[in-house]
């Protein structure tokens, strides 16, 4: 038995996409756990932001809103969302993590409607910062379980755009040149995605996890990596860490 | 470089209309005088809500978010109202409690993140009782802008190729300068919007503390505004140190003393949100009887915020917020 839950195994996944210096634009829960085990590890000077207007806190504990007081605790700066989204829109963020209810094989994200948008089945909250992070942010992951029912064909509405409908659209759309879905990052694999077509890609499986149950759990055709390997547990350090430091009260790892 | 020219048109509606000179009309209007603009919260929704208003609050999801003013709107029964849901949490599922929108400008609704869905707000939308034109936070933030900027439209460069557009009431444009494709949205003048900070003066200087969010452009963009402070300080205090304030008077319509403005919300510095209390509304928002007793406990039998908040623990209660904003324990805890 592993000695650890999948939310653990995502959350460590995320971190290590982090590199020392870079910028990410985060929101609550797994994304911002990930952010936190990586400054505390791998990357002391990533600098977190978040876009209410929260500028490198030093986070004393887990946000409940990305616009409340501990986003800003011991912070560098207490700015409006538009000083986060235009710094974004002026291309100094370079990660994003977002998550939705539906995802496609070109990474665009549904966190609208299930259903008919005018008469849903169910209604989400909609895009709030995400539309404009995956717009802005030069390379946007997803840390999201998986299943078929959320890795689909088709989203039922895209919310946040991932390589649109594949190949060349997106940068045909007249969003920002460059940008564009990177990483997914599920309890069962890491991904990313084609370079010509922009479909998703398994890179690794995660420990314990086969391709047929990949594949089984995904609701499209799923490209696989000459050099598939294995993603690397997560290490004693990084649990003991995430456990004791960033999540003491398991809201996050406890949903693993 | 070729003219400017509307490639695409979204099929989302404008609720407040964009154009800049009818909005010069109103503010030409609008008094600048210094006059002292304190009074009680209920005059002040009595006198500046009006049914079919455009409306805003300040603060992000429940962060200094005016609850004692949207508790208040709620009480005296407005309707009909167009409300920006620009990551609108718990004040989205009290207006809902109290039916008083019918039009929704949504970039984050239904939800209270990180705490989950609100049933509430959930069913307000399904059971189709608004309108929905779809936008995003930076979009939404973006309109206030342009209407502070007193133009009637903004460029951006996102939703391009989602639905987020095709449901929006943006128009995607070539840019005449570059040859890039652009999107641009409709100003939005609200009618009146609702701001809660730490500290005004009694004519509507205001000062508060950590993100501002939207709110410098909120207010500058709307025809009215009211103030709701934690304390009323001296003028002297404002002109002691003017670098401090971010909403000068000429903008203020009504300036309200409610200490705990915010609660159960979160208020920077001050006092933390009550979760527990925001766990009992996300639970007794699934059922129609017990729902209907506690906004009747809650918010319509309440005088005021004070009422309410004395109905919720109280000072003990205010006490224990105050020490959780600031992390601070206690010897055994």
């Amino acid at each position: 038995m592993a000695d650890y839950n999948t939310m653990e195994m995502m959350i460590v996944a995320a971190a290590r996409e982090l590199e020392d210096g870079a910028t990410v634009a985060v929101g609550t829960g797994a994304p911002c756990a990930a952010a936190m085990l990586a400054q505390k590890t791998t990357s002391p000077n990533l600098v977190i932001l978040f876009e209410a207007g929260g500028v490198n806190p030093r986070l004393p504990e887990m946000p409940i809103s990305v616009g409340d007081s501990r986003t800003t605790w011991e912070a560098v700066k207490a700015g409006s969302m538009n000083d986060i989204m235009e710094t974004c829109a002026r291309g100094m963020v370079d990660y994003t993590f977002l998550g939705g209810a539906q995802i496609d094989k070109y990474g665009n994200l549904n966190s609208t409607a299930i259903g008919d948008h005018d008469n849903p089945k169910v209604r989400l909250p909609g895009s709030g910062g995400a539309n404009d992070f995956a717009s802005f942010c030069w390379r946007t992951m997803v840390i999201t379980p998986q299943d078929s029912r959320r890795f689909v064909e088709k989203v039922d509405y895209i919310t946040t755009p991932g390589w649109l409908e594949g190949g060349e659209s997106r940068a045909e759309s007249g969003l920002p040149l460059g940008t564009g879905p990177y990483r997914i990052i599920t309890n069962m694999a890491l991904m990313g995605f084609d370079e010509e077509t922009k479909r998703m890609k398994v890179l690794s499986l995660n420990p314990g996890y086969s391709r047929k149950d990949v594949q089984d759990n995904c609701g499209f055709e799923l490209l696989w990596a000459d050099d598939l390997g294995e993603t690397l547990p997560p290490g004693k350090e990084e649990l003991a860490i995430l456990r004791d430091q960033i999540d003491p009260f398991r809201y996050v790892i406890g949903r693993g | 470089m070729e003219d400017l020219e509307v490639l695409k048109t979204g099929q989302g509606q404008v609720f407040a209309d964009p154009d800049p000179d009818k909005a010069r009309a109103f503010f030409r209007g609008k008094t600048r005088r210094m006059d002292n603009k304190l009074m009680p919260l209920k005059e002040a929704v009595a006198e500046f809500v009006k049914d079919g208003d455009y409306l805003v609050v300040g603060g992000f999801g429940a962060n200094r978010t005016p609850m004692a003013a949207v508790h208040e709107i709620v009480r005296q029964g407005r309707k009909k109202m167009a409300f920006a849901g620009h990551t609108s949490t718990h004040d989205m599922q009290v207006l809902c409690a109290g039916e008083v929108f019918d039009r929704l400008d949504v970039a984050y609704v239904v939800g209270l993140e990180a705490r989950g869905l609100s049933y509430c707000s959930r069913k307000y939308l399904e059971d189709r009782k608004t309108v929905v034109n779809e936008d995003t936070n930076y979009g939404l933030a973006l309109r206030f802008q342009a209407a502070a900027m007193g133009v009637p439209f903004i460029p951006v460069r996102n939703v391009m190729g989602t639905d987020t557009f095709q449901y929006g009431c943006g128009k995607e444009i070539r840019c005449p300068f570059t040859g890039k494709k652009l999107v641009i949205k409709p100003a939005i003048y609200p009618d009146i919007s609702i701001i809660h900070v730490h500290e005004s003066d009694v004519y509507g200087n205001c000062r508060f503390k950590g993100i501002t969010v939207s709110d410098l452009d909120v207010a500058k963009a709307s025809k009215r505004v009211i103030i709701t402070a934690e304390r009323i300080i001296p003028t002297e205090d404002i002109r002691r140190d003017p670098s401090q304030t971010l909403i000068p008077f000429y903008l203020v319509d009504a300036v309200c003393e409610v200490p705990f403005g915010a609660y159960p919300g979160n208020m920077p510095y001050e006092y933390f949100s009550d979760e527990e209390h925001l766990r009992e509304w996300m639970t007794v928002e699934r059922d129609p009887e017990l729902f209907k007793a506690f906004l009747q406990k809650n918010i319509y039998s309440c005088a005021d915020h004070g009422e309410y908040i004395a109905k919720n623990g109280g000072e003990a209660r205010k006490l224990a917020l105050r020490r959780q904003e600031l992390l601070i324990k206690g010897r055994n805890q």
